[in-house]
């Protein structure tokens, strides 16, 4: 589903950012993406978006090179990543039907399957009732909950999260893993960075581990730390 | 839109002064080009105005030797009870003025139409020393002048009108930023789902657009009425020989009013594509 090869990158000011990443991540997993801060998550995630270009090196989406497609091919190309923010990045003027929505009218989606849709996605997060609601009568976690609805609305076959639980307290942060889970469950690969060390290691997933750039650790069940077993 | 009142008005009235300008110098440059066409049906014809009360020996001394000339297509003679009558028929509802003279100031007068330029100016340089020849018109340089002083008019025009374009579209461009600013978050959103360039940047061109069509349609009624008053002024204040090359504002308005429409609406879409493009990069 992703694959980076040799990827490298290094910013004008001669700051390399990444240096030779090769990792493939399969359709349907799992996968958390840890590293202390500076250590090339954002940028790996950067790379797949198409926010930055890389400098060496190739991005694959489903099969397909998107190293070096033109700028009026990146839309396409996001449209088949969901995107999950810590800070939720939900839009204060539109209710919760209406941001969610928002997400498929981009797209040209037909008002009658907006209407036919959204209220699936909203009963998926367990927001049904809050449909009218405003980002600000929200809880965090709620407010995340949207936020993941609308990254999932237009089915997209990737949904990337970057530090969802960042903002919310542990049992809120509880509540969006399983959100995720489920998401993952009904066949949505998902790359989740994080810096949240107990969610890492209580689920169990594969772990890639980023250190100055460079991929140090790719451990299936992996935990947040190498584990070294006591003697 | 209607948040930004101020720099709204900035930009319509922008636009509105470059359409102006524009519309200033096409009725300067239209009617110089009537002088120019009414001047040059005349420029194929010298006219040799004659002293008063000659010889019928002079007469056919100057029409001999002038039609003997190389490039002179025709030559005939014109009373001055024949020019005063022409006069009439070129005044049209003021000729009554004319009526009232005692006697008749017009000479008589050779019309001389000639099929060369170059040719012309020898021509006239010889007539004039011929006995019975109290004047020659001749049009060319009236016309050199005239073409001299429409190529200032379009030069200037468009010198000012580049100005002000440009002014108009780093106005609007800025007037389009605050509402890119105020929009940024639901654009970035937008960027992520997978809006297309397009699609971000269609309303923001609206806007733009739209200010360039408030723009002309202000311009428009200035230019149109303003002109009109002007028109009909002058022609109330017995000035008729001048407004009868000045064009009139009938003639001119669906042209001009399709011209400012696009150009108004051109600069307006300039101004939100330059602004997306410098504090957007869409």
């Amino acid at each position: 589903m992703i694959k980076f090869v040799d990827i490298c990158k290094e910013y004008k000011a001669g700051v390399t950012a990444l240096y030779n990443i090769n990792t493939e991540i399969d359709k349907g997993e799992f996968v958390f993406l840890v590293g202390s801060s500076g250590a090339g998550k954002s940028t790996l995630i950067k790379l797949l978006l198409k926010e930055e270009g890389v400098t060496s090196g190739r991005v694959f989406l489903n099969n397909k090179d998107i190293t070096w497609v033109p700028n009026r091919r990146i839309p396409y190309i996001r449209r088949q990543i969901g995107v999950v923010f810590q800070d939720f990045r939900l839009l204060p003027n539109k209710t919760i039907y209406e941001n969610v929505a928002f997400a498929m009218e981009i797209i040209g989606a037909h008002p009658r399957e907006i209407r036919r849709r959204v209220p699936m996605i909203l009963s998926m997060v367990d927001l049904s009732r809050k449909a009218g609601s405003y980002p600000d009568q929200l809880s965090g976690g709620e407010q995340q909950r949207v936020s993941i609805a609308r990254a999932i609305v237009n089915n997209p076959p990737v949904l990337i999260a970057d530090e969802p639980t960042g903002n919310l307290d542990p049992d809120t942060a509880k509540e969006i893993m399983r959100v995720l889970q489920d998401i993952n469950n009904r066949g949505t690969t998902i790359v989740m960075a994080t810096h949240a060390k107990d969610i890492v290691n209580t689920m169990k997933k594969r772990v890639i581990a980023l250190d100055g750039g460079r991929l140090v650790r790719d451990e299936q069940k992996g935990g947040y730390s190498i584990e070294i077993p006591s003697v | 839109m209607w948040r930004n009142r101020g720099m709204g008005a900035a930009s319509v009235t922008s636009i509105s002064a470059v359409l102006l300008i524009l519309g200033v110098v096409l009725i300067l440059v239209l009617s110089i080009n009537n002088v120019v066409l009414d001047t040059k049906v005349k420029f194929d014809e010298i006219e040799v105005f004659l002293e008063d009360d000659l010889d019928s020996s002079v007469l056919d001394n100057i029409e001999n030797t002038v039609k003997d000339k190389n490039g002179v297509i025709s030559i005939m003679f014109r009373s001055k009870d024949q020019a005063l009558d022409l006069m009439k028929e070129e005044w049209g509802e003021e000729a009554y003025l004319l009526e009232g003279l005692d006697t008749n100031p017009l000479p008589d007068s050779y019309i001389v139409k000639v099929n060369d330029i170059e040719f012309a100016e020898d021509l006239v340089n010889t007539i004039k020393m011929l006995d019975g020849v109290e004047e020659v018109k001749y049009y060319k340089d009236i016309i050199d002048k005239l073409l001299i002083f429409a190529g200032y008019i379009r030069f200037g025009g468009i010198v000012i009108i580049g100005i002000l374009v440009f002014v108009s579209v780093f106005i609007i461009s800025n007037t389009i930023k605050i509402t890119v600013s105020s929009r940024r978050r639901e654009i970035n959103i937008m960027k992520y789902v997978g809006a297309t360039n397009g699609y971000i940047r269609g309303p923001f061109i609206m806007e733009g657009i739209f200010f360039g069509i408030i723009g002309a349609a202000l311009s428009i009624g200035l230019v149109y009425f303003g002109y009109e008053y002007f028109y009909n002024s002058m022609n109330e204040k017995l000035y008729n020989l001048f407004t009868f090359y000045l064009v009139s504002p009938e003639s001119i308005f669906r042209d001009i009013a399709i011209m400012f429409g696009t150009i108004g609406s051109g600069i307006g879409a300039l101004g939100s594509l330059v602004s997306l493009k410098r504090f957007l990069n869409v």
